[in-house]
Formats: C-alpha cells, structure tokens, sequence
C-alpha cells in the first residue's frame, strides 16, 4: 500500500548550513511516527517543507502517492495535510470558535459567499465546537483567541488542525511551554487521535515519544541517521552515541 | 445588538431630521455641508473594507473617487446625464481598473503596498490631467446633473441629502452583510495572521483582489456624487492628499468598525468646514487636531464611545 506520505532525498541548505541533507523516510497510513534529534537538527525545516511554507532545494514530497512537492501550502492543506506550529500561531482577534469554524469552512463549499451570516451557519459551529471539545477547550468558544492562556493556545492550534480532519497531521512540539496538567491532557488527546490518522510529532519530551509512537526517526544536523521502533532506536548504537547518549548515560 | 450598530442607528435617526433644523436655523447651505460629509463617508465605508478589515493600506483610494466622478462628467459632456448608464459605467470602470492594479499591489505587502497604491493613483491623476478634451488640468464643470430614468434626484439641496443619505444607508447594510460573511470571515481571518490562513488552505490572493474591487467599485458611487455636489470635476479629486485625508476619515472614526468611518467623515468634513470659517489659516490647526484625535481616541470615535479602557 502507498505509505501516507513519503519523503525523498529532501535537501535544504541556508547559505552554507545545510539543514536537511538527503532525508527520506515515510509514514503509513495510521502511523505515528516522532522525529527527534537536538536542537538545532532541523526539525522544524523540516517541517516547514513538508507544510509548504519553505521549498525545498531539492527532493520529492509524496502525500498519498500524489507529487505535493510543487503546491502551495494551501492547496497541501485542502489535500489533507494539517500542521500546528512550533511557534503559536492563530487568529488572535477572533474568538476561539471562529478560529476553528473557518477550518471547517474550509474544506466544506464556497468562501466566495457574501450575504448570508456565517455566525449562523450552524454546520460549521458545530463541527468547530466539537473539535474544540476533543482538544479540551470545551467552554472557551467565545473566548477571544487572544486571551487564552499559552497551554490553551496550544490546544486552540490542535483543535483547528483537527477540525480539518486531515489526512496527515505535523505537530512541531505540540507540548512546548505547557504546564504539567495541559501536556498530560493534550498527550491523551494525541494518544486518542492514534491509528485514525497518520502524525508525524516533533517532541523533545523523550518519555512520551517512547511511549506514543510507534516509529521513532532520529535526525541529527539535517541527516536522518536511524529510523525504527521505539526499542530499536533505544538500541541503537549510533543514536546513543549522537544523541540519546548524553541523556540516558549509556 | 452591537455597540456598533446602535451607534449607526443613533447616528441615521440624527440625520434624518437636520435639513429641516438647519432651515429653521436659517443656515440651509449647511445641509449642502452636511451632504459633502455623507458622500465622504460612503467613500470611508469603502476604505475601510480593505483598510480596517483587511489590513491593505492603499493610499491610492482617491483614483476611484475620480473613477467615479469622471464617468459622471465625461458621460454627461456626451449628453448622457442618465444614471442608470453613468453608475454601471463607473463600477465597471472602478472595478477594472481596482482588478488590474489590485492584482500588481497585492503581490506586495506593507510598506511596498503603500507606495504602489500610491503610484497607481497617482497614475490615475496624471491621466485625467493629460486629457485635454474634458478640462485638462483645470477640470471641467459638469454639463449637467445626473438623471434617474428621467426623474431629477439632485434637483434640489434636500433631495440631495436624502438620496445620499439613503445611499449611505444602503451601503452600510452591504458591507455590514458582507463584512459578517463567510468571505467577510475570510478576509478578517488574512488580516489577523496569513500563514494561518494558508495552513488551513486558504490562498489569500483571490479573497483579498476581491475585497480591493468591491471597495473601489464603491468609492467609485461616491465619486458620481460628488462630481453633482460640486457640478465640477477635475484631477485633484484624485490626488494623494485626499487619498491621505480618506485614510485619516477612517482612522479617526475607528479601523474595521463600519460605523467608524461614518463618524470620522462626518467629523472630518464638518470640522474642516468650522475651522475653514474661523481663520483662513485653518490647516495647521486641522492637522494637529486630526493627530491628536488620533493619538487619544483609541480605535477612533467609536473606541472612544465604547470607553477607556
Ligand atoms: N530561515 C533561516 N535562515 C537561516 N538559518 C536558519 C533558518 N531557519 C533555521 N535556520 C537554522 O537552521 C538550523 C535548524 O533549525 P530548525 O529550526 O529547523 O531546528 P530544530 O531542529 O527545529 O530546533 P529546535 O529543537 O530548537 O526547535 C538552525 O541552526 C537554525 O539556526
Ligand atoms: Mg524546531
């Protein structure tokens, strides 16, 4: 079966700093595969080139079997692909609801609609207001954006990744800035969403990659040096050595 | 309802009544004023469509106020006085000429945005200057008011007011509607954060073009007003100083508000007005007074009603 995305030999380079050299891997349909490596690694180049945000020097982009390497960020994202960014990133002078509903709008009709009242359009609200619920923001729908706490924005950005019912979705640190009690939460929503839809997650949490994902590529500056499951890469030698080996005392 | 819209409301029951104050005052000329001000702030509304809702800054809006105004008196020259040929001509010819600019300036963001709207428009006054055969520079009386199926809607001072009034009022409802939209949704959304958007699979391009057109297309109805208000058009309807006071209008009534822009061209236009007949020096103390309304009513008039906070 044709993987749920396939990267081929991606290279990216700033200036002389080449960022990512040569990564390929791919995701199966349903899997969660975590990226991990230092900072610095390329993680987030990385994702900027699967989202569309950055082209690549070179390489191919494989969302379904279908060359996405070419397509704008948007026409990726009405293809199925979702990200949330490392960096929060949201409408902040819109309620949370709204943020979420014109995801929704997105993938359902016409936007080039100018009379009738979007507030009303009860499909949208609440589609909007059930992936809201699932990123555990139930009662904030008339919050501005704005206003939320950083642990909740985090939670704003997976609700409207979510309700674009990807195919594919790209967390880059999903948990980053979190407080105790919100990563928990968001880790549980992460581990429910498992097995529906393909994830790639970018986390520095090591506890919780071993835990959730079932295949772990470890990126060291910009090259791929291992790809595997959990217990693999745990016992891989290589990646002891550039990487896990300073945290686990080998 | 919204502070927003009741304030509009507020605002439209104010007006109705004030051709017959001012007559019983013995003051009619300043509903002639008071018209002048309400073809501005249709003219504001349009603005801040793409200023306030969609964070385009063009200092070019000027060019379809003339757009407008040219239609009416090049047409009228012609013998065609009639608006039912003279509006469609002026939103078509606004509408074109906001797709063709609009589709260059949006390629650009901020500051370069600025500066390209400003060059377009200034495109657009060196045109009119340069037509020779309908005033030139000079400009040229308008050969005659503009008609409706025959009827005469600016045959006098007070049909005047009410056309433009009723005008003002219908326009305000459109882009109340629009603005409250999927589209307007939209456009609000670019504005806000456009890497968002386009995560979300939202090419802005289109919705923002879109946004440009409507707002010149209806800057443009402004334009076929004002050239009847002052039987007279000419290329300084065009220049980059009344595109400037446009933006100063909206910015002063309050930015993506609607009602805003209505105040702060009822305020900009009357003021100068008052000023004008105090002191033949009236624009040194109009532009301080305009920055200081400006610095100390956050999000203008309308910030200023909702309170400090
Ligand atoms: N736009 C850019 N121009 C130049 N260099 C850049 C740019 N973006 C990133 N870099 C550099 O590329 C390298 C990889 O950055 P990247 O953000 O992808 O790392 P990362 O693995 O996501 O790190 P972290 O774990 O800290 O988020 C870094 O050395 C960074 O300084
Ligand atoms: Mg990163």
């Amino acid at each position: 079966m044709t993987p749920a995305l396939s990267v081929r030999g991606l290279t990216k380079s700033f200036d002389a700093l080449k960022v990512s050299d040569g990564i390929s891997f791919d995701v199966a349909w349903g899997e969660l595969h975590a990226i991990i490596g230092p900072n610095g690694a390329g993680k987030t180049t990385l994702i900027h080139q699967l989202s569309g945000s950055l082209a690549p020097d070179a390489g191919r982009i494989l969302l379904g079997g279908h060359d996405i390497t070419r397509l704008s960020m948007a026409a990726r994202a009405r293809r199925g692909l979702a990200r949330s960014f490392q960096i929060t990133s949201i409408l902040a002078g819109l309620t949370a609801l709204e943020n979420v509903a014109l995801a929704v709008q997105a993938r359902s009709g016409s936007s080039f609609r100018f009379l009738r009242q979007v507030a009303r359009e009860s499909a949208l609200n609440d589609q909007a207001a059930e992936a809201l619920a699932a990123a555990g923001l139930a009662g904030a729908e008339d919050r501005s954006a704005g206003t939320l706490s950083h642990g909740e924005k985090r939670q704003l950005e997976i609700a409207i990744a979510l309700a674009m019912q990807p195919k594919v979705l790209l967390l880059d640190e999903p948990l980053a800035g979190t407080g105790h009690r919100e990563s928990a939460a968001l880790l549980d929503l992460i581990a429910g969403l498992k097995g529906r839809l393909s994830i790639v997650l970018i986390e520095h949490d090591m506890e919780a990659v071993f835990a959730l994902a079932d295949r772990i590529s470890v990126l060291v500056y910009g090259r791929l040096i291992a790809t595997g499951t959990p217990d693999a890469i745990r016992a891989d030698a290589q990646v002891r050595a550039a990487y896990l080996g300073d945290e686990e005392g080998a | 309802m919204r502070l927003s819209d009741r304030a509009m409301l507020v605002t439209f029951a104010v007006l109705l009544p004030m051709p017959a104050l001012f007559s019983a005052m013995g003051e009619p000329f300043l509903t002639v004023v008071l018209t002048r001000a309400l073809i501005f702030a249709i003219a504001a509304l349009s603005l801040d469509l793409i200023l306030g809702f969609g964070a385009m800054v063009s200092f070019g809006h000027a060019a379809y106020l003339g757009i407008g105004a040219y239609a009416a008196g090049i047409l009228a020259a012609n013998g065609v006085t009639g608006l039912e040929v003279q509006l469609p001509v002026a939103l078509a010819a606004a509408g074109a000429f906001a797709l063709v600019t609009g589709a260059i300036s949006l390629r650009t963001r901020g500051v370069h945005f600025i500066m390209i709207t400003l060059a377009f428009g200034q495109m657009a006054y060196f045109l009119m200057s340069s037509l020779s055969a309908y005033g030139g520079d000079d400009g040229m009386a308008l050969a005659g008011r503009s008609t409706l199926f025959g009827a005469d809607p600016f045959g006098s001072s007070l049909r005047f007011f009410y056309v433009t009034l009723a005008l003002l009022a219908g326009i305000w409802a459109l882009l109340r509607a629009v603005t409250r939209s999927r589209f307007g949704r939209v456009l609000t959304g670019t504005r806000e954060n456009e890497t968002r958007m386009q995560a979300i699979g939202f090419s802005p391009f289109g919705y923002r073009l879109t946004a440009y057109a409507i707002s010149g297309m209806i800057a443009s109805v402004a334009g076929v007003l004002l050239a009847n208000h002052a039987a007279f058009v000419s290329p300084s309807y065009m220049g980059w100083a009344r595109s400037g006071e446009m933006i100063a209008m909206v910015v002063l009534g309050g930015m993506g508000t609607l009602t805003g822009p209505v105040l702060g061209a009822i305020a900009f236009i009357l003021s100068e007005e008052a000023l004008a007949r105090l002191t033949t020096h009236w624009r040194l103390p109009f532009g301080a007074a305009v920055v200081l309304a400006v610095l100390f009513t956050r999000g203008g008039l309308l910030g200023a009603l909702r309170g400090r906070r």
